[in-house]
């Protein structure tokens, strides 16, 4: 084991023996704490200035603070399926199993961001445009990613070796992808209800520098808490999956 | 910004659109961890009790 290991050993860190979910399991163990703390150092930074710093906007009042969590949950849907996808291919290339665990570890908390992004987003309509919901391209298309999420899911669940499901949901995964762009830039392609962009890498944004702030920072919370939280969860799909490899009866050994 | 509590909590007539929109939010926010946290100790359970049956089994072997 040692021997093959060898041409890698000069790194600083092993990145081939932490794809091995035996040696990942305790680094990912180590690692959550550290992520809850970033979470809530950005969260109560990020809800400061969204309620108490950000001022308030001349045309929709104080209704437009739902900003500082509707633009990063729908930010945090669309990276989480990239990222998604990524590991799901990288499975399907590489045929590593803890690639395919981290793509089903992030598909349930991309989901329920794809949820809170429509939901906000609702809530947000509702007062402004006068209508919970529209069959506008952002929303339907948005609506899209939620159901390839849940998709996604469903695909694993219905198969019941889990190689095979591995397979067949990183399959869908990458497919999926062509709706990222077009969530992205629906609001240039199509005209629609939804507004353009809020923050663009190309032009300097269009808003208060505070509120540009209170944005990036809540976005950064729900990264660091999507993290955290997919840590946990591939831990316990490792512990489901891996349950009769001999070093995860080691480490669950029972006192008699 | 804000002059009183109850001013803050009114959020300018958009109360109800503001606070279901990051209530919903912490709410889904809380249980999902707590919800894996479920789901990893059933699987340690689980794996617990594999292990005493099997342990049961040699002795009885025995």
């Amino acid at each position: 084991m040692s021997q093959v290991n060898n041409f890698s050993n000069h790194r600083l860190i092993n990145w081939f023996k932490l794809s091995s979910p035996s040696t990942f399991y305790p680094v990912a163990g180590k690692l959550i704490p550290f992520f809850w703390v970033l979470t809530f150092v950005f969260g109560a930074a990020g809800l400061w200035i969204s309620f108490f710093v950000a001022p308030v906007d001349a045309v929709q009042g104080q209704g437009y603070r739902i900003i500082f969590i509707h633009v990063p949950a729908s930010w945090m849907s669309m990276f989480i399926y990239l990222v998604m996808a990524a590991w799901a291919g990288l499975g399907l290339i590489f045929n590593t199993r803890l690639s395919a665990m981290m793509a089903q570890a992030l598909a349930p908390i991309g989901a329920w961001m794809a949820f809170l992004s429509l939901w906000t987003g609702a809530f947000w309509g509702k007062p402004m445009w006068g209508a919970w919901w529209v069959w506008d391209a952002r929303l339907t298309s948005e609506l899209i990613l939620l159901f390839l999420y849940l998709g996604f899911i469903a695909l694993r669940a219905s198969i019941d070796d889990p190689r095979r499901a591995d397979k067949a949901s990183a399959i869908l995964a990458l497919v999926g992808v062509v709706n990222v762009p077009i969530i992205y830039f629906s609001v240039k392609w199509w005209n629609t209800l939804h507004q353009g962009a809020s923050v663009s890498l190309t032009k300097a944004p269009a808003m208060a520098q505070t509120m540009l702030l209170g944005m990036l920072l809540m976005a950064l919370c729900l990264w660091m808490y999507t993290v955290a939280v997919t840590l946990m969860r591939v831990r316990a799909i490792i512990l489901e999956r891996e349950a009769h490899a001999d070093w995860v009866r080691q480490s669950i050994e029972v006192k008699s | 910004m804000w002059n009183s509590p109850s001013e803050f909590f009114a959020m300018g007539g958009y109360a109800l659109y503001v606070w279901s929109s990051f209530g919903i939010c912490a709410l889904v926010l809380l249980l999902e961890p707590l919800l894996v946290r479920v789901r990893f100790k059933a699987i340690v359970r689980r794996l617990k009790q594999e292990q005493l049956a099997e342990q049961f089994d040699k002795e009885i072997g025995k």
